[in-house]
């Protein structure tokens, strides 16, 4: 069972459930004061604006109790991923590095970007093709990915960097930045390969009745 | 027990955009004034309850550290007084 963790102020839950049900798993909300179900074989993190996006997006539910949890069923393997708010939360957690923070154009930005996919060598992207590009809304304020150099160049090395925006030609230019990200960077992974964020909502993009599926691969990582 | 206010800074790392800071100087210029440059800091008072001085700082310092600075991109600083 995959269990979405409801924060107060997520509001991406509903849609992971429904995007992941239409998959075939088995998924169900989770409230962040409830303990995680025994079942838990995946865990999202969904988007929102828990706690109201107070000090910073997902400082706050970072560290709640069952971020915790969380973290123990990441040592232990069970895929998690982060979405948006809950991208936010992973890294403010320290469970996957960097951090999300405010969009270089200090708006709220709502579109949809294009990804290339960076490393299809994972649980997260082995439905698509190293260098495809596919198209997922954004809906964020504190988008922006940051990290020091040093680091940055440890993940690009580890080769941790999952989806950069680019082009619908899969060019990454700072044109097809929407956020100022460093390195044009969508999503990454965590320490172990298990364990992934990203700003833009794969859920908003699984349904075929709302005209673009291309976010499924992603949520079809917790087949494994 | 003395009680204490602990100051935290908190400020992005030297380097690290700041939108909302730049948003803020633009506005100020379209008023007329002229600046170089504008930093954005936030500051938290912590009011605590420590043996001595050195305590309290320690204590506003695991603050700023584990939940009110963001150690990616921030840095910090803690002064402390007696309230």
């Amino acid at each position: 069972m995959i269990a979405v963790v409801q924060f107060g102020g997520s509001n991406c839950d509903r849609d992971a459930v429904r995007a992941l049900s239409d998959l075939g798993f088995e998924a169900e909300r989770v409230w962040h004061e409830d303990p995680l179900p025994e079942e838990t074989t995946g865990i999202v993190l969904p988007g929102g604006f828990s706690y109201g996006d107070y000090l910073r997006g997902g400082a706050m539910a970072a560290r709640s109790p069952i971020m915790k949890s969380v973290r123990e069923a990441a040592e232990d393997g069970v895929p998690v991923l982060g979405v948006c708010n809950g991208a936010q939360i992973g890294c403010e957690s320290g469970l996957t590095p960097g951090a999300f923070t405010t969009n270089a154009s200090a708006r709220f930005q709502c579109e949809h970007v294009y990804l290339r996919v960076e490393n299809a060598d994972t649980r997260w992207t082995a439905a698509y093709e190293e260098g495809e590009v596919i198209e997922l809304p954004i809906a964020h304020g504190e988008g922006r990915f940051e990290l020091d150099a040093e680091r940055y160049e440890e993940l690009e090395a580890d080769d941790r960097i999952l989806f950069r925006y680019c082009d619908a030609e899969g060019n990454v230019t700072d044109e097809a930045n929407p956020n100022g990200s460093l390195g044009n960077v969508a999503g990454v992974l965590g320490d172990s390969e298990s364990v992934a964020v990203l700003m833009p909502h794969p859920e908003r993009a699984s349904l075929p009745q709302l005209g673009n599926t291309d976010g499924r691969g992603v949520l079809a990582g917790f087949e494994g | 027990m003395t009680t204490y206010t602990a100051t935290v800074t908190v400020r992005l790392k030297r380097g690290v955009l700041d939108p909302e800071a730049e948003t803020t100087k633009r506005a100020l210029e379209r008023l007329g004034f002229e600046l170089d440059a504008l930093r954005f800091t936030e500051r938290y008072e912590v009011d605590l309850d420590a043996a001595d001085a050195d305590e309290a700082e320690a204590r506003a310092d695991e603050m700023a550290e584990r939940l009110l600075a963001n150690p990616t991109i921030h840095d910090y600083e803690v002064a402390v007084a007696e309230a």
